[in-house]
């Protein structure tokens, strides 16, 4: 047995992306098994891998895993990027939240309706710029530290900065108004 | 400061009441006063010097508080993966009074669907597996709270659910003899009745834009 964490999904970004960015940042290395056709999926449910039949599921530790909220909890506490108590973790899983909240809209606009695009852009843009990143950067501006929490890295900047490349992707010039998420960025992209 | 947890919501179920459930299981007593609100978005609980927001968030803190979230990384694990699935299933029930009259019978099975094919045989095997009391470690933990709270929320909509699963027809008698948990399925505690038209229109009008 390899010991490396084995990744089970489609060839694709989907709800498996923050757990692959995570175990990056956490310097593990990982296999990838990608599901390509239907068959692929239902042999995975038929032979009992899957607690609720859904992928993600990511095989570590003896444990064959689900639910992404589930795995990226245990990745981040393994490798100590969810901070040194239960208060800095209670800090870390609000901004996390906050975070998936955004991912998930910035997932689903490749499945919008055509006609339903253009709102949808429009609500991301909105969201993204009054609702979450105005509180990233205020929490930044106001302790004056490299990362969001306890001074050091966490998944809540991991998972940050995943999000803030996505929604770049979606509106380049998106975090004009946010000098201090473009600040970390560029810090954390070097690490 | 009284010390006791605040809690800022509608007053109805929606996504406080696993919170509440949460609180009444670990018994720490409730009530509701205005707050910060983080991403302009409630719940929110003031606790321990904190303005919490983000249900999970809030929910894993109280778990790891107060000791309902097993003794190691494993077992943490193994709740966040059933708590996950259940919030999946209660999100179905959440979302239920909103959807639109011509769609309820088909989301009512679909709840039902899901309840007797996806989650609950999924329960009904870990207890059958290792025949003790509690989901996990042998000890009480959140994802008990959670499951209770989940069965009895199915069993409203759909009576008869649990017909097929002993084991959970057991955990359900177990979880609601548990003093802390009987005390919040008694009139006058905080738990919230089931959504009516006046919660969903109050709900509609509080967070439609």
């Amino acid at each position: 047995m390899s010991g490396k964490p084995k990744l089970h999904y489609f060839n694709g970004r989907g709800r498996m992306e923050s757990i692959r960015w995570l175990l990056a940042a956490a310097g593990v290395e990982f296999e990838e098994c990608f599901l390509e056709t239907k068959d692929d999926l239902t042999k995975l449910q038929k032979d009992g891998s899957l607690l609720f039949q859904q992928v993600p599921m990511v095989e570590m530790d003896g444990m064959k895993m689900v639910q992404t909220r589930a795995i990226l909890s245990y990745i981040a506490a393994k490798y100590n990027l969810y901070g040194k108590d239960l208060k800095e973790r209670a800090l870390i899983d609000m901004y996390v939240e906050a975070v998936i909240d955004l991912n998930e809209l910035l997932m689903t606009h490749t499945f919008q309706p055509a006609d339903k695009k253009e709102q949808h852009f429009a609500t991301i843009v909105d969201k993204a710029t009054n609702r979450y990143f105005p509180v990233y950067e205020k929490v930044l501006k106001d302790h004056g530290q490299d990362f969001l929490v306890g001074n050091r890295l966490s998944r809540a900047d991991v998972q940050l900065l995943e999000t803030l490349l996505m929604a770049e992707e979606c509106k380049p010039d998106i975090l004009v108004k946010f000098p201090l998420l473009q600040v970390i960025e560029w810090t954390l992209n070097g690490q | 400061m009284s010390g006791k947890p605040r809690l800022t919501y509608c007053n109805g179920r929606g996504r406080m009441e696993p919170i509440r459930w949460l609180l009444a299981a670990c018994s720490r007593l409730v009530f509701s006063t205005d707050g910060v609100l983080m991403f302009q978005q409630v719940p929110l609980v003031e606790i321990d010097g904190m303005k919490m927001v983000q249900t999970r968030a809030i929910l894993s803190y109280i778990a790891g508080k107060y000791n309902l979230y097993g003794k190691d990384l494993k077992e943490r694990a193994l709740i966040d993966m059933y708590v996950e699935g259940i919030t999946d299933l209660m999100q179905m029930i959440l979302m239920f009074p909103f959807s639109p009259p011509e769609a309820k019978e088909k989301n009512l099975d679909s709840i039902k669907e899901r309840a007797t094919n996806r989650y609950f045989p999924v329960f009904e095997k870990v207890l059958k597996q290792h025949g003790q009391d509690f989901l996990v470690g042998n000890k009480f933990s959140w994802a008990d709270v959670q499951l209770i709270e989940a069965i009895l929320a199915v069993e409203e909509k759909i009576p008869a659910v649990l017909s097929g699963f002993p084991q959970l027809q057991a955990f359900k008698i177990r979880m609601s003899n548990m003093p802390t948990i009987k005390k919040f399925l008694q009139p006058g505690s905080p738990r919230k009745p089931p959504p009516d038209e006046n919660y969903r229109e109050t709900v509609l009008k509080i967070f439609r834009k």
